[in-house]
Formats: C-alpha cells, sequence, structure tokens
C-alpha cells in the first residue's frame, strides 16, 4: 500500500522547526555568514529543542523520533540557512550516528546523553590532505602499546571539531596490516582535551561560513584501547555505513535550500515589476519557477523513499547516493535560477539568494563528491 | 491550578487562501494548518502557571480530526491532556455556537482558569471567550499582556489607550491572551514525542449533552452570507519631477480615483 502522508507528530515537527528557524536563526543568518562565526547559542537552542539525537532511543537521552523526522528538521533548517543545517547534520549523522550505531554500552552511556543535549558536538574525522575521495588511502596511523592507541597524522575539513562545544572526535586510523596486505583501519574516539590532540579553525571558506570545520593534528596523541569504536578493524565498514546516512542528510540539505531559494524566487517575481507588470507574468520566469518546483517536488520523492527504506531497515545504499546526488544538483540548478530572477539584486548579500548560491557548492562535494555518487551508483547498477 | 486553555486551528498567516468554489468558505486542501497564534500565548501561560504552582492543563478544542495536528502542539508544549468536539453537527458553527459547545464541555471538567487567544487569525470575530464566560456566569478579562495568580483571584494587566490598567478578579474566570503576555516555547522532540501518548479524547455530541439544534450551523444565531477576496494591489504609480509640478497632479489622483483626501 502506498501513502505519502506524514504521521501528525512529523507535521508538528515541520512546524516547529519552520517557525524556529525563521524567528531564531534567519535573522541572524546573514550576520553570522559574513562575519564567518559560529553561534554557541543558536546551537544551544537547537539543542534545546531536541534536534540532537532525534534517531537515538529515549534512554541515550535521544527522543527516537527516527530518521524521517530528521531528515524533515534538517530540511527545515537548510530552508532557511545551510550553515545551521550543517551543524545539525554533522553533529548527528557524522558525530552520534557512528557512537549509537556501533559503539560499545560503555561508550554510549559515556557520550550520547552529553552529545544528544548538546552540552557537546561529536565530529568524524575521515579527510585527511591525502585521502579525500579515496578514504581508504588514510595515513594517520594508530600504534598499539600495552593498553593504548598512540595516534599519529592529521585530518582535514572535519565539521563540528574546532568550536567551544567540540567534545569528541571519531577518528579513523590506519590500526595495523591486514593478512591480504591492505590496511587495517578503525575509528577511534578522541575527546578534545587529550594531550596530543591539536584542532585549528578553518576559515575564509566559500560556505556554510557558519559552520565549523577544523583541521586536526594528532601528534603521539594516547588513548585507551578501549576507545576503540566497535570491533578492531571495523573501520572501514563503519565508514561506508556512516557515509550513507550522512548522505541522508546532505541530500536534505539540497531539498531544504532548493525550496528556501524557490520560495525567495517565487515571492520576489511576484513584487518586482518591470515593464509595468510583474516580472512572473514573464513566461520564461514562470515556466522556470514551475520547473523548480517540479524538481523540488521530485526530489523530495526520492529523498523521503530513501529515508523510508532507512527506517524500515531495507536496503538504502543505492538510493542515498541518489538523493544526495540529485538534490545537491536540484539545489544547484535551482539557486541558479533564484539569483536569475532576482536580478542584480540576486547577486547582493542582503537579497539572500546569493547564500543559497554559494552554499550550495558544498553539496557536491562534501560527503562523497557527486562524482563518487555516480560511481557509487553504477557499482549498484552493475556497471 | 486546574486550568482548561481554548485552542483552535487555523491556516498558516502566510499561507494563500482560495474560495471554495459555491460556498461561504475557504479551500482547505493542502493548506498548512496551524495553532492560532494568540492560543500559543494562552497555552504558554497556562503551562508556566502550572509549573511555578502545580495543577493540570486541559486542551480543549470544537474541529474536524485534523485540528488533533494543534492540540498535540498543544500537548507537546506541556499540556496534560485533551479534548476534541467531534462531528459533524460541530461544523459551520458561529462563534455563539462554537462557545455553546465549548462551555458545555468545560462545565464537565473541574476549572479555575480557563485561558485563550484574544481572537483566531482566520476568522477574527473576538467573541469566544467572552461569549464562554457569560455562558458559565463567570468573569472574563480580554486582551491581557501580564496575568498573575493571586490566591483566590487573578490579576491581569492590559494595554489600553495611552495607558495601562491592572484588573482583578475572583476565579474561576476567563481571560483572553494579547501578543506580550509570553514568549511562547517552541515545542521540543522529546515533547512532541511524549504528546503522542498524552490523552486526547474526541466527544460527540451525545456525550457532550447537547442536542443537534444546539450546535454548529443549526445552533449559529449568525450566518457567513459571502466571503471575497480583497481585490488585487494595483501596481504604484512613479511620479517624476520637481516637486511643485508633481504635488498637485498627486493630490488630484488621491481625490479622483483613489477617493481619499
Ligand atoms: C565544509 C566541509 C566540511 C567537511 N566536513 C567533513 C567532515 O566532517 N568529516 C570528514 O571526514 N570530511 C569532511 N569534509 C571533506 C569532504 O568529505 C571531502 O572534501 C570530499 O570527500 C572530497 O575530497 P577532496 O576534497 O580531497 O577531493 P578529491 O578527492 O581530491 O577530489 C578532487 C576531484 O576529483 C574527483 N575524483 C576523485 N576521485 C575520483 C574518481 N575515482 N573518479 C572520478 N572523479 C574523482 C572528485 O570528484 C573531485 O571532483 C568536509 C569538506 C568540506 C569542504
Amino acid at each position: 500500500m502506498l501513502n505519502f502522508d506524514l504521521e501528525q507528530d512529523q507535521l508538528i515537527l515541520r512546524n516547529t522547526i519552520r517557525d524556529f528557524a525563521e524567528k531564531e536563526i534567519a535573522p541572524k543568518a546573514e550576520e553570522l555568514d559574513e562575519k564567518e562565526e559560529f553561534s554557541v547559542e543558536i546551537t544551544k537552542k537547537m539543542a534545546e529543542l531536541g534536534l540532537f539525537g532525534m534517531f537515538v532511543s529515549e534512554e541515550y537521552g535521544g527522543s527516537g523520533a527516527g530518521y524521517i523526522s530528521y531528515i524533515i528538521a534538517v530540511e527545515e533548517l537548510a530552508r532557511v540557512d545551510g550553515s545551521h543545517a550543517a551543524t545539525v547534520a554533522a553533529g548527528n549523522s557524522l558525530g552520534i550516528g557512528p557512537i549509537y550505531y556501533f559503539g560499545s554500552e560503555k561508550q554510549k552511556k559515556e557520550w550520547l546523553p552529553m552529545l544528544c543535549s548538546g552540552e557537546k558536538l561529536a565530529s568524524f574525522g575521515l579527510t585527511e590532505p591525502d585521502a579525500g575521495s579515496d578514504a581508504g588511502a588514510t595515513k594517520t596511523t594508530a600504534r598499539q602499546t600495552n593498553d593504548e592507541w598512540i595516534i599519529n597524522g592529521s585530518k582535514i575539513f572535519i565539521t563540528n571539531a574546532a568550536c567551544e562545544l567540540s567534545g569528541v572526535t571519531i577518528v579513523q586510523a590506519v590500526t595495523g596490516k591486514l593478512q591480504n596486505g591492505k590496511k587495517e583501519l578503525s575509528c577511534i574516539l578522541v575527546p578534545h582535551g587529550t594531550p596530543g590532540f591539536t584542532q585549528r579553525p578553518m576559515k575564509k571558506k566559500m560556505m556554510w561560513r557558519a559552520s565549523n570545520t577544523a583541521e586536526l593534528y594528532f601528534d603521539d596523541c594516547a588513548v585507551p584501547l578501549d576507545n576503540t569504536l566497535g570491533k578492531r578493524g571495523d573501520g572501514f565498514s563503519q565508514m561506508l555505513s556512516t557515509l550513507d546516512g550522512g548522505r541522508l542528510s546532505i541530500a536534505a540539505m539540497g531539498l531544504g535550500g532548493a525550496q528556501g531559494a524557490f520560495e525567495l524566487a517565487l515571492k520576489y517575481s511576484k513584487e518586482r515589476h518591470q515593464f509595468g507588470v510583474p516580472i512572473n507574468t514573464f513566461q520564461t520566469i514562470s515556466f522556470r519557477l514551475a520547473d523548480m518546483a517540479t524538481e523540488i517536488e521530485a526530489a523530495r520523492n526520492l529523498l523521503y523513499k530513501a529515508c523510508w527504506l532507512k527506517q524500515n531497515k531495507r536496503a538504502y545504499s543505492k538510493e542515498a547516493a541518489m538523493a544526495k546526488l540529485y538534490c545537491s544538483e536540484v539545489m544547484r540548478r535551482v539557486t541558479h535560477g533564484a539569483v536569475q530572477i532576482l536580478g542584480g539584486y540576486g547577486l547582493m548579500k542582503e537579497y539572500g539568494a546569493e547564500r543559497f548560491y554559494r552554499d550550495q557548492r558544498l553539496l557536491e562535494i562534501g560527503e562523497g563528491t557527486s562524482e563518487v555518487q555516480r560511481i557509487v551508483i553504477s557499482r549498484h547498477i552493475g556497471c | 491550578m486546574n486550568i482548561i486553555v481554548l485552542v483552535k486551528q487555523v491556516p498558516d498567516t502566510e499561507t494563500r487562501i482560495k474560495l471554495k468554489a459555491g460556498s461561504t468558505d475557504i479551500d482547505r486542501e493542502g493548506i498548512n494548518m496551524v495553532l492560532n497564534p494568540y492560543d500559543e500565548f494562552a497555552v504558554e501561560e497556562a503551562i508556566k502557571i502550572k509549573e511555578a504552582g502545580g495543577g493540570s492543563v486541559v486542551i480543549i478544542t470544537a474541529g474536524e480530526a485534523k485540528a488533533e495536528e494543534a492540540v498535540r502542539t498543544a500537548l507537546a508544549m506541556g499540556a496534560d491532556r485533551a479534548i476534541r468536539l467531534d462531528g459533524a453537527e460541530f461544523a459551520g458553527a458561529d462563534s455563539y455556537s462554537t462557545a455553546k459547545a465549548l462551555a458545555k464541555a468545560i462545565s464537565a471538567e473541574q476549572y479555575d482558569l480557563i485561558l485563550c487567544g484574544k481572537q483566531a487569525v482566520d476568522d477574527d470575530s473576538v467573541q469566544v471567550g467572552t461569549l464562554v464566560a457569560a455562558m458559565l456566569g463567570i468573569p472574563s478579562v480580554n486582551m491581557v499582556t501580564k496575568l498573575e495568580v493571586a490566591g483566590g483571584s487573578m490579576k491581569a494587566s492590559r494595554e489600553i489607550e495611552g495607558g495601562h490598567e491592572v484588573v482583578e478578579v475572583p476565579t474561576p474566570c476567563v481571560i483572553t491572551a494579547q501578543k506580550g503576555l509570553n514568549e511562547p516555547r517552541y515545542p521540543s522532540l522529546p515533547g512532541i514525542m511524549k504528546a503522542k501518548k498524552k490523552e486526547l479524547k474526541a466527544v460527540a455530541l451525545g456525550a457532550l449533552g447537547l442536542s443537534a439544534d444546539e450546535v454548529g450551523a443549526a445552533g449559529a444565531k449568525s450566518a457567513v452570507v459571502e466571503l471575497s477576496l480583497p481585490p488585487e494591489r494595483k501596481a504604484g504609480q512613479v511620479f517624476e519631477g520637481e516637486a511643485a509640478e508633481i504635488v498637485p497632479k498627486v493630490v488630484k489622483l488621491l481625490r479622483d480615483e483613489a477617493k481619499v483626501v
């Protein structure tokens, strides 16, 4: 039976997050973007709303609202501002997710309550200067002593890892060599404040300027062996599975950002008069808006279906890659169109379209570039 | 303190309203419905009073099943349970027959205080709170911007023309909320999840103890005979040139065309 109705609690959630984003984030988004400033205050407010740990069960401090609800929340945040959507998406999909899905009972009890309450943020340290799309090329090493890992290496572009709230980074490191000669990769929880672990915020970003991005350095950084996430050697599969989930939240950012840019352009096109009439009476403009609305509808259906598959514990890896690819490219076309419809004003910060336009750019790069999504999809379809 | 909050679900103020052809109603298909913004103040105030001094908060609405979304929003904010007057007989009500049904539902409950928004932003009739008070034979204070519990009475502040008035009324009473009364909280996600499990009772006409001719369209004292959208705004006109030259033109148009001076 096919059913496109959202649950009542999901409708309430959507209205609540929309209201919150419009009242609490929208008035500050432009300034935070301009100053390239991460807002602890708004992050705390998002945490109070329960935006961290939405798919985590109540016993660990989550709300058990499920994956579709989480995606709706990210979508609604991104409809107003990409940076704040990124803080929530990375905090959940990349930070809380791996600990919740792969952590030991002790790790879950130790970290999840403070991550779900927003007291601390978790981050996922995978990318390295020489290991981007080729995430298996990780060079960071963790050498085992009696009861400790000694970590050496560096990470780059790690979201939420160098701000006041950063609490723990899940670090993918080479922990040995497998019999087949390949690297053994493991994920290790490294609390911020551990000696030998330093973070440097990365500035001068084109987009997500109010989201915190960090370079991380490990210099004989020692953590207990107990900090291994799940089993030693599971790092690579944990990473792949984390990215599957992460892709859904990037897709949600594409969908929400497209929606926000579309609404802005639609409103503007009704108010702006040229040649004595509102510009949306020109067919070139109205058809472009019609195309935007159509693509957004298709994007939403694809993304929600992928989330539904995940929520119902079905295979969703292919659909997640498709949703990520499609939603981020829809947002590209929509933000391009929105800037065009606003004309010169589309290029001015004050009008908002340009921020959507810039924020979109990351979506085709982060958590697997569009090229990588096409590789994933082509493998799924048997190429 | 046992508090009852009356709420209504209304179209989101951003919604583009369309009329339903051949009726005196709007087309509700596909529009986003929300908890009436003034009712949010009422719900928040009730929860604050309960948090400070204990008691209970019960939400009552007269609306179709879809309105349960607004009711659950109030439950997610922290109200304890809810009642929805359920049935086709309640449809087509005016302020009078709505108040009649609500007052009857209220009288089956224990209450010290009844809160509601000063008006619903869809039909703007601004009558239901006062009517309910009259039907229950209790006092009411409208458009309250500050409320304090003072023993067996309530101290309510209101903004009046050029000043500020503080009124004291004995409980039970009806207070209608004006913007400024408080900052309504956002329902938190855990709150939304908990609200799913809170009691929301649908009460039919029979159980309420009223007859079909007392409620809805049948019990109404007034009827909407026409509903129309405001005329489309025409594009503005820009006058260029020296002030001395254009002012007379503008005045002439204001007098002859806009007929405002
Ligand atoms: C703001 C921001 C936040 C981020 N947050 C995180 C985070 O929290 N955690 C984390 O671990 N990482 C994070 N990243 C890193 C991000 O995931 C990587 O940038 C991304 O995976 C791409 O890697 P790269 O930048 O090294 O590009 P490269 O891998 O060097 O790619 C360069 C180009 O080559 C193409 N390419 C590469 N390989 C192939 C191939 N096999 N076939 C075809 N084309 C190919 C790519 O598609 C791309 O166009 C973040 C990045 C940014 C910018």
